[in-house]
């Protein structure tokens, strides 16, 4: 074994590093002004930190792969000792006497690393040293581990027993509609508003107007209104009253379009079916509320429908609706938009409403019937909240680490 | 099978979507990155017709004189303007389009917002009458919220703050968790009756 060390002479001092990865001792020494240097005297020394220890490495849990955990206990001088840790460097390498990578840095305090760049199936060997910003600690070595991606996230073993007994619930209630068991949903005002409001604008010979939210067709919401829409559309088909829906997303545009044509082709009345009516105003929120204010204010609806996803402009949009006299029905899953529609509108579907409107309007008993098992999901939810809480309040706290997702 | 297609496309499409929050591994992981992108894709074609049913709209009014038709002849010149704009300068910090933006665009948009400054005076206005129990439990509270959240609440009793926190942060609170538990159900159960095919509206279902 060969020790090469390292010379480094400024001004009247020589400092001398264990080369090449400049650790070990350093020895300051002292240069005699006269040049009669008898015996060298050290001045300063300093060591580099101690090592972190236990340099653990797992396969990251539940990731598609590609992906490995360092774990190490901190150096003795990181928090401690000489407090001179500034950082710890982890290397990598396929051999353990093979050339180390550097993969990151981290700060001092820090007792774990994700290397997410590791090739599934390939060992890696890992090593973790502390630096002081000169010094190198010795490297702490891991054993070998290789990445690879799991076929079922262990963290959502709840989530997957909610959802296989939450279906199993709707499966259940539908298979007993099917069987034509009457099921007693309760009455939801908002909803047996809707014919009595159709109606009206009919008896007035005021148009519909239907506001589907301004979010695209990837929201539940947005899906859930189309749904209603398809339901308001043949009522008004029926009524033969013209229904605007102005939109604010061209596929949700499209969509409605699609709707509304097969409502009025549902209802017998193809003929009276104008696309014209269900137009694209525009992506801009504020944009599409003076869009819609303009054309309430011009047709002046004897009925406006707001069913979607609604922000900022729900009020402006339900004040003008209210400013025309129409009667106003109002359906949103996002709370914080429910007090303005509460405050302006005749009729509000509170969150869940919104996605039990199709079911309820429709009276058919397999829509029924996962609405009943949609209430029956919130029984039991509602009998974990309270037993969760006087568990926890037993000091039972383990079934807060069972109920949440990983 | 017109009917079909749509039914099968989206069981399999659901089920999938379902299927990979609880499988990590690929090709699952991958795959709502992938639906984002063909969304957009979609998006973007469907944003023609869009722009088409604008145009087709309008133009219509304008050639047939209908009530209100500058209107559109304003809404045209507009989208011709700023289309030509961004598609012969470019959109950059200092084009001719950004300075419309900035200078036109976002002035109306902040405009129409502050109207709802008024609006929810007049809303409130009606909410607030105490006319029955509800109402009047509404407006003590939204009195109590409302002197906690101002200076002069504040200044009056130092625990009008504290009091309008409370409010919000656990009755206001507690009803908004419930609203919330509601919708993930009600989410739960949509999505099943839309990927089992019991709900068929948007395909003319009985």
């Amino acid at each position: 074994m060969f020790l090469i060390f390292c010379l480094v002479i400024t001004g009247n001092q020589i400092e001398v590093y264990n080369a090449p990865h400049n650790d070990g001792l350093i020895i300051t020494v002292a240069l005699q002004s006269d040049a009669t240097i008898e015996s060298p005297k050290i001045l300063t020394s300093s060591a580099p930190p101690a090592s972190p220890a236990n340099v653990e490495v797992v396969d990251r849990p539940n990731d598609a792969g590609g992906s490995i955990i360092i774990t190490w206990t901190k150096s003795a001088d990181d928090g401690g000792g000489r407090e001179s840790v500034k950082q710890y460097l982890i290397s990598r390498s396929t051999s353990i006497d093979g050339e180390f990578e550097l993969m990151g840095t981290m700060d001092k305090g820090a007792e774990q690393f994700v290397d997410g760049t590791t090739e599934d199936g390939t060992h890696y060997f890992y090593k973790v040293q502390a630096f002081d910003g000169t010094l190198y600690s010795e490297p702490a070595m891991s054993e070998a581990v290789a990445s690879s991606g799991q076929w079922f996230h262990t963290g959502r073993i709840n989530m997957l027993i909610a959802t296989l007994v939450l279906s199993s619930l709707v499966l259940w209630f539908i298979r007993k509609a099917k069987r034509g068991e009457e099921l007693y949903i309760r009455p939801i005002s908002g909803l047996e508003a809707v014919e009595d409001a159709v109606g009206r604008a009919t008896e007035m010979g005021k148009p519909i107007m239907y506001i589907p939210g301004i979010l695209d067709m990837d929201n539940i919401q947005t899906i859930a209104s189309m749904i209603i829409l398809g339901r308001v559309a043949r009522k008004a088909a029926e009524y033969e009253t013209s229904i605007l829906v102005p939109t604010c997303r061209s596929i949700v545009m499209s969509a409605a379009q699609e709707t509304v044509k097969e409502a009025y082709l549902d209802a017998g009345r193809p003929d009276t079916y104008d696309a014209d009516k269900i137009r694209y105003l525009t992506d801009d929120q504020f944009g599409y509320a003076a869009g819609v204010d303009g054309l309430m204010i011009r047709e002046k609806p004897g009925a406006i429908f707001y069913m979607g996803a609604f922000y900022a402009e729900s009020l402006i949009l339900a004040e003008t609706g209210h400013s025309v006299g129409a009667i106003q029905i109002a359906g949103t899953a996002h709370p914080h938009q429910l007090p303005f529609f509460v405050t302006a509108c005749d009729y509000t579907l509170i969150g869940e409403e919104l996605f039990a409107a199709s079911a309820y309007l429709s009276k058919e008993p397999l829509l029924l019937g996962s609405l009943k098992g949609q209430d029956w999901g919130k029984a039991i939810f509602i009998a974990l909240l309270i037993g969760g809480v006087i568990l926890v309040s037993l000091g039972f706290t383990k079934i807060i680490t069972w109920l949440t997702t990983g | 099978m017109k009917k079909q297609a749509p039914l099968i496309i989206t069981f399999i499409a659901g089920s999938v979507m379902i299927l990979q929050y609880f499988i990590p591994h690929r090709p699952f992981s991958d795959i709502q990155q992938i639906f984002n992108t063909w969304f957009l894709i979609i998006t973007v074609f469907a944003m023609i017709l869009g722009i088409g049913n604008l145009i087709k709209i309008h133009s219509e009014r304008v050639q047939r004189q209908r009530s209100g038709w500058w209107y559109s002849v304003v809404l045209m010149m507009g989208f011709i303007v700023m289309f030509v704009a961004g598609i012969g300068w470019g959109i950059e910090r200092g084009s001719f389009f950004y300075y419309l933006y900035w200078n036109m665009h976002i002035p109306m948009s902040s405009t129409m917002f502050a109207l709802l400054a008024f609006f929810v005076a007049s809303a409130s206005y009606r909410a607030f009458r105490a006319r029955t129990p509800d109402a009047t439990l509404l407006l003590v509270s939204a009195i109590l919220v409302m002197l906690g959240r101002v200076p002069l609440g504040n200044y009056i009793w130092d625990k009008f703050p504290l009091v309008g926190d409370w409010i919000m942060g656990y009755p206001n609170m507690a009803g908004q968790r419930a609203i919330m538990i509601g919708i993930a159900f009600g989410v739960v159960s949509t999505s099943l009756r839309i990927i089992l095919g019991i709900e068929r509206t948007y395909l003319s279902g009985k």
